[in-house]
């Protein structure tokens, strides 16, 4: 049964030096407060999962949180790229970055089968690319009815999984509309989930029977945090920021400038 | 009407190449616009999907990224991303993709993941996203890129995404069955693979661009076909509905 807990408390009780965290959201939905929070208690060596790594591991990678990076898309959606992530890959600032590079249909799949608890996913995928040759996890299997050699790569299997979601109600039931990305899957494929909302309510006034809701027993953690995907969007609550991801570009170019937002926006803000 | 910029001919020309029966999966940034153009003129009924799980959205304004709410809310249906590449994709059921690109070499393979060394980039670019099993999932693929010598290159630094492969014939021998790069469209000219050999020729050249400029802004010895046409001016209704379309767009994305 889910655990209602305050944001400091959930990052305190489940993240750890060294593990593996992920914390997703298909451009919707990012826990960026989830993030910061991590960013404010000093985690570092971690291996961080994400499809599109997106503002909040750029942030999390240039304030120093991350050994290694496992994703399909780099950029700044639109915009360009992601500075401090690639200050990393290209300087080691501040300090060396690992990556484990994929393509989404890949990535996508092996969230899938980490919910479904096998060992890998397959798909038609990677043909005539570069990426198996610089990612040793990147193998084949072959149809055992057909022949057919197709794509594999390990599922995602996450120490702690962290996703936001529109709301909970009190028994931890947790809805998720919109853009749902692999909300779904990253709370069942991780060890630990925690699920930040929007708001704790007495109905999940969910839109229909067939609505993603995750039953508050498959759920680990939930923890109110309003405003809790911004500069990301919340549908139905608020919209994407994207005049702040047009202006991350000039903040992340530098890292005196980015260093000295941070402080003032991250490391001196209150948890939630 | 004369007075237009090559970039507004660029996405013009791009959406030309759309019909309005075709399943678009839509790559953002330049494909993005020329996909909306087709929607708003003469593909009313085109289907728009974006790789975030919107079937059939109807955007107002261009969305900044791939997941922007307003693809939601004017979608058909939006479903997750596993069954966006497993069911949609992988499923065979796109007609066309449309990429954009960093690096482009002669038998269109693509290169967005980095320039220099893969282990040691001169830059780390964004890297393959969904490019890599669109590329070979769509029954065909169009890309648009702007033209420069830095931009088309002799030998590409890393493929993300394949076109017809490095001499052109490894699509086929991978076994790929659907079509590949039928069509690129730059800011100055079309480019369409050479029937057996698969390598990019121009067709046809952008009114006012000289096959010198052409030459110049690609960076392996480009050819040219037999007979290479102008294309059709920007119509008064295309320029004023993308400018529109610009406007409101900029306008959503300087509010909060």
């Amino acid at each position: 049964m889910a655990r209602f807990m305050g944001l400091a408390d959930a990052i305190a009780s489940s993240v750890r030096d060294g593990q593996t965290v992920a914390l997703e959201g298909f451009t919707h939905l990012i826990p960026f407060a989830a993030g910061h929070e991590i960013i404010r208690q000093g985690r570092r060596d971690l291996e961080l999962v994400r499809m599109t790594p997106d503002l909040v591991y750029d942030q999390m990678i240039g304030a120093g949180c991350a050994r290694r990076a496992v994703f399909s898309y780099a950029g700044n959606p639109g915009v360009g790229l992601l500075r401090r992530l690639r200050d990393a890959v290209e300087h080691d600032w501040p300090r060396p970055l690992e990556v484990e590079e994929h393509s989404h249909a890949a990535m996508a799949a092996a969230w899938d089968a980490g919910a479904a608890n096998l060992p890998f996913a397959m798909l038609r995928g990677y043909l005539g690319t570069s990426l198996p040759e610089v990612n040793d996890r990147i193998r084949s299997v072959t149809c055992p009815f057909t022949g057919e050699e197709l794509a594999a790569v390990p599922a995602l299997r996450p120490d702690v999984g962290i996703v936001h979601a529109q709301r909970a109600d009190r028994a931890g039931n947790v809805l998720f509309e919109g853009i749902v990305g692999v909300q779904k899957q990253v709370v069942l494929a991780s060890t630990t989930s925690i699920v930040t909302v929007e708001e704790v309510v007495d109905d999940l006034d969910a839109p229909g029977m067939n609505a993603v809701v995750v039953p508050g027993w498959a759920v680990d953690v939930v923890v109110e945090a309003p405003g809790g995907a911004a500069p990301s969007y919340t549908h139905g609550y608020y919209d994407r920021d994207n005049a702040f991801y047009i202006a991350w570009d000039q903040i992340a170019a530098d890292r005196e400038r980015f260093t000295a937002w941070m402080d003032e926006h991250v490391l001196q803000e209150a948890p939630a | 009407m004369s007075d237009w910029t090559s970039d507004e001919m660029m996405t013009i020309a791009a959406s030309r190449a759309l019909s309005n029966d075709d399943v678009c999966f839509v790559g953002i940034g330049a494909p993005s616009a020329a996909c909306n153009l087709a929607r708003l003129t003469r593909c009313p009924d085109i289907t728009l999907i974006y790789e975030s799980g919107t079937l059939g959205t109807k955007p107002d304004v261009l969305p900044l990224s791939i997941g922007d709410g307003e693809l939601a809310a004017t979608a058909t249906a939006t479903v997750s991303v596993p069954e966006m590449f497993r069911y949609w994709l992988q499923g065979g059921r796109i007609s066309v993709g449309f990429l954009g690109a960093a690096q482009l070499d002669r038998y269109a393979n693509i290169n967005t993941t980095v320039i220099g060394d893969y282990a040691d980039p001169t830059v780390r670019l964004p890297g393959g996203g969904g490019a890599p099993e669109i590329a070979t999932q769509c029954q065909k693929v169009f890309v648009t890129v702007k033209h420069r010598a830095r931009a088309f290159v002799e030998q590409l630094d890393f493929v993300t995404s394949i076109g017809f492969g490095p001499t052109g014939q490894e699509r086929a021998q991978l076994g790929i069955t659907t079509a590949g790069p039928t069509l690129v469209v730059t800011d100055l000219c079309v480019l369409e693979p050479e029937q057996g050999s698969n390598e990019l020729v121009v067709t046809r050249l952008h009114p006012g661009t000289t096959r010198e400029q052409v030459t110049e802004a690609t960076g392996w010895p480009l050819r040219f076909a037999t007979e290479v046409g102008t294309t059709d001016e920007p119509s008064d209704e295309e320029l004023a509905v993308l400018r529109e379309l610009h406007r409101r767009t900029e306008e959503a994305h300087a509010a909060r």
